[in-house]
């Protein structure tokens, strides 16, 4: 009953969170709804015992993700509102809604994966941040330094991209020399 | 009582209002973030897998995500910051130099 | 002997690839030279392959697998039996003389070194067809003589003239080539080899039926490239060609590899009494039927052209009636007193500025005697007067057919000689004796150079004394093709040859007796018979008519109705579609984010959808 409850509290609230964010012509409120939403999903996580991973969500998008949205938004004008021009916004939830029905249909009318069987199977008796560093750190141990890796290379991305010389960057200057070319 | 359908359901649906984000923004921002709302809602069908089938795989691969999420966010925002140096716009239907 | 072997087949083809080194430049006599040579190379090592060859023992080399397919094994192999040998020392001997009489002939032509490249890699060609042993080697030889022929006649293709008759011969080649081919099939199919020895071994255990299909196919072949009856048009018309050219491909080579491969395939013919019998009375029809053409025609080389048809009609009736040597011996001695006779033809063309019309000339003796001489020889040879080469082979004919109690065949065939003998003198009156019409013309003819009449001179010793060769021919020949003794009594034996004799001497005297006196009236030109013979029975006229305007016809049907309206129309409309989808679609690549979002959206039901109908779950 508790888990009901909380479900569906959670789903309506996230619901509405990510469709102010979607639709929200403010910049600001959409990053708000955002990480509201976020911090429901880790609700999510938690009713389905994920605990590690239900921090992490916490952590990481609560904490880095948007944090870095707002410093980045910094660069922004973003007391403007979003001046778009919506070009056939029917069609937009027509596929978004058909694609919404199909996976629907998909994952609820025949369960695919009926003879699944669990391949790092959870133990009793052991909690989730324990079974999750032992999985994490054996079997999937090459994945996870690559992701480490993955992770430094942005960071050096970002540094770079943004950084405050990025005037003389080298890549601009080319694009500076393909647009002057296009330009004659 | 809650079953794996109705967490699959919400994943879709989120899944959908991500694409809605993703098909109807123009804003470059706003794209980023219905991505983030896309990868969410993928996030929540491991999650919910990985309970119903007792297997920790899912949850890895949430993992996972989330690192990609990170990384993509710091990349992007940079890629944008610099377009907006240049540009002053973060309107995609400025981005018109790929056309055939 | 293999080492020979290889220098007679190998020593034209070089030659032809030096020339072509020189194709489009300007006049080089060395190509003349070096061709010649090479063909003189390849002379004497055909002589010494025939005397080799003379003690009954075949040479048998075989230089590399050629095609390996599944079953199909056909290397590149040579035999040189007694028949081979022959052949090659014909096509030698006449290419060699020919070769030193061009260098004359086509002094003045500007392509004169394409003339030797194509010349002799006609030469390499027939050495192949011969020396093949295999029915693949010999279609590949067939095939490259046809080329070599077509590039020849058409050799001054700036005439319309001859690049159609260049073609009419070459198209007329592929009908009869395609009968070859399907008896090749045949052969394969049911031999399980194209092997001349394999095949020829298992004749006795073939049906009937299927030998009888093969050879017919196959006499297809043989018709087309021996211009036979009702494929003979393209030969005449191949005199477009210049003269050294129709006296070697179109005399003494090329139109007789028909005889040849009834010769080779003799074991094939000879189990099938039937078609021999065909071949037998299609070529004494042949041989009347060219030969009364050649009665009245005024085109100096037609006239020889349909003398050469009349020839190969005897060959073949020999060939029909079993008598498979005497086919080959007169094939030989034809071969020399027809290539003289081209050769004569050439000189006095020469003389007369390309002048064909025999009866613009006339008392030409006087200054051309030496043509005159050799041509005269040619002409007694032709008909068959004892005691040059003509009369032993075609005498043998007569007597076989005789032997073999096919007097029709010996019937009509006697008449032939007679009119043989009385058109060869016709020409020879007409052209070296009476009064000297040329002057009308204004021509100033001359002899030919020296060096020309010299090339000639060792055919016309072969024409006069190769009959005398007859008793070492029948010795050396009797190891590959049987040789029967002719069931006739002495007294019937004297009586042919007298019979024979008294027609053709009867001939040459009502021919000298007639155009010494001025020739035949004007009014017989007006007669149906004159008419018919001088249109060639109307033949070509039938054949353009019957068959060239309705194909033109069909043909223009076809493209009109078919070709345009549904070929050309479904091509058409395959590229507008896609040209018109292409428009469309190329919206898509507006280069806006937005939309390409929007198209991978899209992509991205279709697939879903896809996933879930196929799904194997399920």
């Amino acid at each position: 009953m508790f888990e009901a409850i909380a479900f569906y509290t959670f789903s309506a609230i996230t619901i509405v969170m990510f469709w102010i964010t979607v639709t929200s012509k403010n910049a600001l409120y959409a990053m708000s709804a955002l990480a509201a939403g976020m911090i429901m999903i880790s609700g999510f996580f938690f009713l389905l015992d994920a605990d590690f991973l239900g921090v992490v969500q916490i952590i990481v998008y609560t904490g880095a993700v948007m944090a870095l949205y707002a410093f980045g938004m910094m660069f922004f004008d973003t007391t403007r509102d979003v001046k778009e021009r919506v070009r056939a916004p029917k069609l937009v939830f027509l596929l978004s809604g058909m694609t919404a029905l199909v996976l629907v249909i998909a994952l609820v009318a025949p369960i695919l994966g009926d003879h699944i069987e669990a391949l790092y199977p959870m133990k009793e008796g052991i909690e989730n941040p324990q079974a999750v560093g032992i999985v994490l750190f054996t079997k999937y141990l090459v994945p996870f330094e690559v992701a480490a890796v993955m992770l430094l290379v942005a960071m050096i991305a970002g540094i770079v991209l943004a950084g405050k010389k990025m005037d003389e960057s080298l890549t601009l200057k080319v694009e500076d020399e393909f647009t002057q070319k296009g330009a004659q | 009582m809650i079953t794996l359908s109705h967490y699959l359901v919400l994943s879709a649906v989120l899944f959908a209002i991500g694409l809605v984000g993703v098909y109807r923004r123009k804003n470059l921002l706003m794209l980023l973030f219905s991505t983030e709302i896309l990868l969410n809602a993928a996030n929540i069908g491991f999650a919910a897998i990985s309970k119903f089938y007792g297997d920790l795989t899912g949850q890895m691969f949430a993992f996972f995500i989330v690192a990609v999420a990170a990384s993509e966010v710091a990349v992007g925002l940079g890629l944008m910051i610099v377009w907006y140096k240049r540009r002053g716009t973060l309107d995609i239907d400025s981005m018109q130099s790929m056309h055939g | 002997m293999e080492t020979y072997l290889y220098i007679a087949l190998f020593a034209p083809l070089v030659g032809s690839l030096f020339a072509s080194l020189f194709a489009d430049k300007p006049k080089t006599i060395i190509t003349g030279l070096v061709t010649s040579a090479l063909l003189f190379v390849s002379w004497v090592s055909s002589v010494v392959l025939l005397l080799h060859v003379a003690h009954g023992e075949a040479v048998h080399v075989k230089m590399m697998d050629w095609i390996q397919a599944g079953g199909l094994s056909i290397p590149f192999g040579f035999n040189v039996d007694a028949v081979t040998a022959t052949m090659m020392f014909v096509v030698t001997t006449v290419s060699t003389v020919v070769h030193v009489y061009s260098m004359g002939y086509m002094d003045h032509d500007k392509s004169f070194n394409r003339f030797f490249a194509w010349l002799s890699a006609f030469v390499f060609s027939m050495m192949v067809l011969v020396m093949s042993d295999n029915f693949a080697g010999l279609f590949i030889g067939w095939e490259g003589v046809g080329l070599c022929s077509w590039a020849l006649i058409g050799f001054w293709y700036h005439k319309e003239s001859a690049s159609w008759a260049a073609n009419e011969a070459f198209i007329m080649n592929r009908v009869a080539d395609l009968g070859m081919l399907i008896g090749i099939f045949l052969v394969y199919w049911n031999f399980g080899s194209l092997q001349y020895d394999v095949v020829f071994a298992q004749v006795d255990k073939m049906d009937p039926t299927v030998l009888m299909m093969t050879t017919a196919f196959l006499f297809i072949g043989a018709m087309g490239k021996s211009a036979q009856f009702p494929l003979h048009t393209w030969l005449a018309d191949a005199m477009e060609g210049p003269t050294p050219v129709s006296a070697l491909i179109h005399a003494a080579t090329m139109v007789t590899a028909g005889v040849y491969l009834v010769i080779r395939a003799n074991p094939l013919y000879g189990a099938v009494p039937e078609v021999s019998l065909f071949v037998a009375s299609l070529g004494a029809f042949v041989a009347m039927f060219a030969a009364s053409m050649a009665l009245v025609n005024r085109d100096l080389k037609r006239i020889i052209a349909y003398s050469t048809l009349s020839q190969l009609g005897y060959m073949f009736v020999a060939a029909g009636v079993g008598a498979y040597w005497v086919a080959l011996f007169h094939l030989m001695t034809h071969a020399f007193f027809k290539a003289l006779l081209f050769l004569g033809a050439g000189n006095v063309m020469h003389a007369m500025d390309d002048e064909l019309d025999i009866f613009k000339m006339g008392g030409l003796g006087k200054t051309m005697q030496a043509t005159m001489i050799l041509m005269t020889i040619a002409s007694v040879a032709l008909a068959g007067i004892y005691p040059l080469a003509g009369f032993f082979s075609k005498d043998k004919i007569l007597e076989a057919a005789f032997a073999g109690h096919h007097y029709i065949l010996w019937a009509v065939l006697w008449i032939t000689a007679g009119l043989t003998a009385f058109y060869s003198f016709r020409l020879v009156m007409l052209v070296f004796f009476g009064e000297e019409r040329y002057k009308i013309f204004g021509y100033h003819p001359h002899e030919a150079y020296k060096f020309m009449l010299w090339a000639m001179s060792p055919l016309a010793v072969l024409a006069v004394i190769a009959g005398f060769f007859e008793h070492d021919f029948v010795h050396m020949i009797k190891a590959v093709l049987p040789v029967e003794e002719f069931h006739v009594s002495t007294g019937t034996f004297w009586f042919l040859i007298i019979v024979t004799q008294a027609i053709a001497l009867g001939g040459i005297a009502f021919a000298v007796w007639k155009y010494s006196k001025g020739g035949f009236s004007e009014k017989w030109r007006e007669t149906f018979v004159y008419k018919l013979l001088f249109n060639q029975y109307y033949i070509p006229k039938i054949y353009d008519e019957y068959i060239c305007k309705p194909y033109a016809e069909l043909s223009k049907i076809a493209w009109k109705e078919l070709d345009v309206r549904v070929v050309d129309a479904t091509v058409d409309f395959i590229a507008t579609t896609i040209y018109k989808s292409g428009m469309v679609s190329r919206v898509v690549q507006s280069g806006n984010l937005s939309n390409m979002l929007r198209w991978m959206g899209a992509g991205l039901l279709i697939l879903l959808l896809a996933a879930i109908l196929y799904s194997p779950v399920r």
